[in-house]
């Protein structure tokens, strides 16, 4: 009990130390708040086409970002956008972490035969460019919301395998694993309530970092017009709106990408904040 | 010897395994269309005729069953037979790709020296004075370059260059007059053309390398033999120049390796949006078109110059590295 308390205490002022985190904490916080809180927050509904205000700039009554080649209020599509990419960052990550968690726990667990096989589908998936295997699926697919999230959590969860698979064949000739099995737990057992538990930090450091990897991809497919498809918006579409009207509302390229450089700034730095206060390797 | 031999078949069979994992991956990407890959230009093509759906199923070889299918692509691709376009022209996959690859290999290698040439410094600074201003300097750079999106930066210095300033053109490779230009007046031109895609390039790199150099630093600085040479009062410029910089660029070669398929993959946006023709341009009309032949060609082709670059880096490794090169014996 004292132990933990001590734990937990070390852990408090860890955290207390780590500006970084509380930095990364507040601008994810901000920015997810107001993407929930969306309907209450914009001043229109995103896809409200108004014909009397075309590419109004930014700081005009009613369109505090100004407005679109459609009269659509930029602030609007963009709290709204942000809900796209909260959603994408998270399910896709969801996915490639279970992907990923499976794989490494049953590589390094069972090893020979299986972790090869499991391995060396790591060391091909790795020889793909990413954005070419997404675009190539994009393509045989149709472009959804859906599919995306889906195409990115396919194509990488390769680090959370290797990661996962390195902590499991530590962890795997210890005297408590040993005595799990003595005990006559089953694998599947062992995995879920004695390594997984172990192996978690480092998962959810790469989880963290991967929530940033897949907004930057879903903006990049948006802005390709292979993402999200209008009328929904997306940071990504708004940017791809915004290069066709480059000169006269420089604007529409501005502020999306403001947006996607703060949130991918907040979960990198609660990602590598929270490896520097996890990894025991780099505490001293 | 035998040992080294060994090693190279080991090696050699790894790598035949993953080509044909990359061949088996691509090939069920094909199958990935609902119904099949033929759909889009037949069923859902209202102008397609039976002829144009026979002409398709014949160069998928559709009415096969898979794994004939499989073998027969297969032994097209070796053959560097990656079947015709489905535009307009229908030319050979491979002629398409081969006269897109000069422009991207070179903005690439150009890009990946000015990245090291300036990675570099950052990260033995950072790491020689680790905790000190430059190194804050250096951190708060590696996360913003880290966190902007290359094509957003791409519309910022398109809209400061190009528009606000008008001192750089923004879109294509030449001027519409190029023709008439000297040999010199050519190379301005094109230079002033690959200005702002090298630089995005560069700086997408730039992150991560210097982040990498810094940590690879701070590694070796902690040795034993860093130790060892301060004793016996060497220089600090022999010390880090010398003993410790050498040591520490070794990783650099294996991140060499690892960030070609990050290039091949970013020289999609970036080409598409300064309208360059190479091959990520290629690659991004083949989709927009579903031009599925084209498609599968630029993904074989990339993931296969993805594992080229591992083997080189792997090589460079070993030869740069005496421990692998002399001793023949890895630390497995």
């Amino acid at each position: 009990m004292s132990d933990l308390t001590g734990r937990l205490r070390r852990l408090g002022r860890a955290v207390a130390r780590h500006g970084m985190l509380w930095a990364g904490l507040a601008l994810v916080g901000s920015i997810s708040l107001a993407s929930l809180c969306a309907p209450a927050l914009a001043p229109c509904p995103p896809t409200t086409l108004d014909v009397n205000a075309i590419l109004v700039p930014p700081g005009s009554t009613g369109h505090p970002l100004g407005t679109d080649a459609l009269g659509r209020d930029v602030l609007s599509r963009m709290l709204y956008g942000g809900r796209v990419s909260l959603w994408v960052g998270f399910v896709a990550v969801g996915l490639s972490v279970a992907i990923g968690l499976l794989l490494g726990l049953c590589a390094g667990y069972f090893g020979g035969l299986v972790d090869e096989a499991i391995m060396r589908g790591v060391d091909v998936m790795l020889c793909f460019p990413s954005f070419f295997l997404i675009l190539a699926v994009i393509a045989f697919l149709t472009p959804s919301l859906t599919n995306i999230m889906i195409v990115i959590g396919l194509t990488s969860w390769m680090g959370v395998a290797r990661l996962v698979r390195a902590e499991t064949l530590a962890l795997r000739g210890r005297e408590f694993i040993l005595a799990a099995r003595v005990s006559g737990m089953r694998a599947p057992g062992i995995l879920f309530y004695h390594i997984l538990p172990n192996a978690a930090a480092p998962v959810l450091v790469s989880a963290t970092l991967g929530v940033a990897g897949a907004i930057l991809i879903e903006s990049s497919l948006s802005f390709l017009g292979l993402g999200v498809q209008p009328p929904m918006p997306s940071w990504g579409n708004i940017l791809m709106d915004g290069k066709e009207v480059l000169e006269v509302a420089p604007w529409l390229s501005i502020f999306p990408g403001l947006a996607i450089l703060f949130t991918v700034l907040g979960y990198n730095l609660i990602g590598e904040s929270l490896r520097d206060i996890l990894d025991p390797r780099l505490r001293q | 010897m035998l040992a080294l031999a060994n090693r190279l078949a080991l090696k050699a069979l790894w790598v035949a395994g993953i080509f044909l994992g990359i061949t088996l991956i691509s090939f069920a990407v094909i199958h990935l269309a609902p119904g099949s890959p033929t759909d889009m230009q037949t069923t859902l093509n209202p102008l397609a005729t039976a002829e144009t759906r026979a002409r398709l199923e014949k160069l998928y070889g559709l009415d096969r069953p898979l794994p004939v299918q499989y073998l027969d692509w297969l032994g097209k691709l070796v053959r560097f037979d990656f079947g015709q376009s489905l535009s307009g022209d229908h030319r050979p996959v491979w002629d398409k790709i081969r006269e897109r690859l000069p422009l991207t290999f070179s903005m690439n290698i150009v890009s990946l020296v000015l990245t090291l040439m300036i990675a570099i410094p950052i990260g033995l600074l950072s790491a020689y004075k680790q905790g000190g201003l430059f190194d804050r300097a250096a951190t708060v750079f590696v996360f913003v370059g880290f966190a902007v999106p290359g094509f957003w930066l791409a519309l910022l210095l398109m809209l400061l260059f190009g528009i606000h300033w008008g001192i750089l053109p923004i879109s294509g490779l030449t001027s519409m007059d190029f023709a008439t230009f000297s040999l010199w007046g050519k190379t301005v031109d094109l230079a002033r053309h690959l200005t702002l895609p090298i630089f995005i390039y560069t700086f997408g790199g730039l992150a991560g390398l210097s982040r990498f150099m810094r940590s690879s630093m701070l590694e070796v600085l902690r040795q034993d033999y860093i130790l060892t040479a301060r004793a016996k009062g060497l220089s600090t410029w022999a010390v880090i120049g010398k003993h410790a910089l050498r040591n520490a660029l070794l990783p650099v070669i294996t991140i060499l390796g690892l960030s070609i398929p990050g290039l091949i993959g970013g020289s999609v946006i970036i080409e598409s949006i300064f309208a360059l023709p190479g091959l990520g341009q290629l690659f991004y009309q083949s989709v927009m078109a579903r031009d599925y032949p084209l498609i599968m060609g630029n993904l074989v082709l990339g993931a296969v110059l993805t594992l080229a670059g591992n083997l080189l880096a792997d090589a460079g490794y070993a030869l740069a590295d005496p421990r692998i090169r002399l001793g023949g014996r890895s630390r497995e």
